[in-house]
């Protein structure tokens, strides 16, 4: 594998004595391509928030692009979309704000944007397909395009990193094909190393590198194919995963 | 200058009003969309005890309300982020903690009387020239550190936890705002009062994000707002014999009440969204 950009090493972490991680262990390389899902309540949003320096574990480390995840310098490096459902009701801001506010972190927060960052900018809103709709008001747009400003607004600072928790849950066809394009994206044009929290991997089933399965430890870890051995189709019966989980419980 | 501002008390009355009507909802606008709306009315009253003190301490006023409501401020902040209560509970307790305290220390001064009520509900008519420039200062640094920090702020807003794995100083620049709340507080004080010094901080905000295209444009429209209400509400007490401070208030509810019918008009309502997800996950 190339060199880790991921690394839970014997992760543990527990709510109130509750057990939610139990020494998870997995690695993900440069450029990968990776899945991480599980039932509700196994532990991977948890796991999410420690990778990123949000959370310290009670027992393990973990590494974030070769450093401990709270003190990672140049952190444009990460894009992150968090486990949020949309934009407030009465956000007055339009698209191109809110996605902006995803640059800040390439650079020093308080200087002015230049001609550079608006083109990024642009750039992140061209490959979710929404550089038509910039100046448009965000509580204007749908669910699915809201999700798809936020994946946007990740992508600004163009991070070596992508990690994404339920972004796309219920959203339309059509944000789910653009939000693969957009992936997809990020890793060939990027080389972005992405991982993906989601019970919906039908959209990016063909471009999976591994898919991590969580219920407080690694009970998975490998390609689709192998998934497919056990019966759990990604792309062709996007229904089988859900299922699968649920008998996980 | 025309009626109504033709006599000296009027224009210096204007001035300080521009100055916090044009200035009070810039720091408003951040503390709406973080659903701290009450929170200038919270250190209000903490500032209540800060100039009851300095009443009893027969120090400046605004000096000591200035110092007690940054050091509230600083506390609220401190006792949110904690998370020691919820952040509507910790306001709560500032709030009745600075008003007690407040009526306490002013009755040890010999003040709790008539003399309160301008503290209350403002004296902007009786404002000096020396006090017109200190709120001009406090006015430009606020506008200089919105300026500076309003972006980073904005992302704040947005997502506190995105902004954080960004490698923004999330921590420093929410002491930063609870700082400019204060300040903000102790501005529009000899303007409002105590008792209405959130109005001007939140009301022009609810009135400008209802039509704004942008969070840009919601803030230059809402200082627009607040220098309108001060405008009208000036005018309106040196025409009907009215208190200034509640008057320039009721403007500036007008005009919220104004933006919103207008939103409600035909054509103007916003698309339904889907309901908001429960977080259940681990």
């Amino acid at each position: 594998m190339s060199t880790p950009v991921v690394v839970a090493e014997d992760v543990s972490f527990a709510y109130d004595g509750q057990p939610v991680l139990d020494h998870v262990s997995f690695e993900v390389g440069r450029g990968e391509f990776v899945a991480l899902v599980g039932p509700n309540g196994s532990g991977k949003s948890t796991l999410i928030r420690i990778l990123l320096g949000l959370l310290e574990p009670d027992d393990g480390r973990a590494e974030l692009l070769g450093s401990d995840p709270a003190h990672v310098e140049d952190r444009w490096r990460i894009g992150y979309v968090p486990q949020r459902p949309f934009l407030a009701r009465d956000l007055p801001a339009t698209v191109e704000e809110v996605v902006a506010a995803g640059r800040l972190a390439r650079g020093r927060w308080w200087r002015v944007p230049g001609k550079r960052d608006r083109d990024a900018v642009q750039h992140a809103l061209d490959y979710v397909g929404l550089g038509e709709l910039s100046d448009r008001r965000v509580r204007e747009l749908s669910g699915g395009q809201q999700q798809r400003v936020l994946i946007a607004k990740a992508l600004a600072s163009e991070p070596e990193l992508l990690i994404l928790d339920e972004p796309i849950a219920g959203v339309d066809a059509e944000s789910q094909r653009l939000f693969r394009d957009a992936l997809t994206h990020a890793v060939t044009e990027h080389e972005a190393t992405v991982v993906l929290v989601s019970h919906e991997l039908g959209a990016v089933a063909d471009d999976l590198d591994r898919v991590i399965v969580l219920k407080k430890r690694v009970l998975f870890d490998g390609p689709p194919r192998a998934l497919a051995e056990e019966g759990v189709s990604l792309g062709v019966h996007p229904e089988d995963l859900p299922f699968w989980l649920e008998g996980l419980r | 200058m025309p009626w109504p501002f033709d006599r000296t008390f009027m224009q210096l009355a204007l001035y300080a009003g521009l100055v916090v009507g044009a200035s009070a909802p810039l720091i408003g606008a951040f503390l709406v969309q973080k659903r701290l709306s009450l929170m200038g009315d919270g250190i209000g009253h903490i500032a209540f005890a800060g100039v009851a003190g300095g009443l009893l301490l027969e120090v400046w006023p605004v000096w000591s309300a200035l110092v007690v409501a940054v050091a509230g401020a600083l506390g609220i902040e401190w006792l949110r982020r904690a998370g020691v209560a919820s952040g509507d509970l910790v306001l709560a307790v500032f709030f009745y903690g600075g008003i007690a305290l407040g009526a306490v220390l002013a009755g040890l001064a010999g003040a709790f009387d008539a003399s309160i009520v301008p503290i209350l509900f403002g004296a902007i008519l009786t404002v000096t020239e020396s006090e017109v420039w200190l709120l001009v200062g406090l006015g430009l640094a606020i506008l200089a550190t919105v300026l500076i920090a309003g972006r980073a702020l904005f992302a704040i807003v947005l997502d506190e936890e995105a902004a954080k794995v960004a490698g923004l100083p999330v921590g420093a620049l929410n002491v930063l705002l609870s700082v400019l709340v204060a300040v903000t507080v102790v501005l529009a004080m000899r303007v409002v009062g105590i008792l209405l010094v959130a109005a001007l901080m939140v009301l022009p905000v609810g009135a400008s994000q209802a039509v704004a295209r942008s969070f840009r444009g919601a803030m230059i429209g809402a200082s627009f707002v607040g220098v309108v209400s001060v405008i009208a509400g000036l005018a309106a007490s040196r025409a009907w014999g009215l208190v200034p401070g509640g008057s320039i208030v009721l403007v500036a509810a007008a005009l919220f009440a104004l933006a919103a019918l207008a939103m409600r008009a035909p054509g103007r309502r916003m698309p339904p969204q889907p309901s908001v997800r429960t977080p259940t996950e681990h």
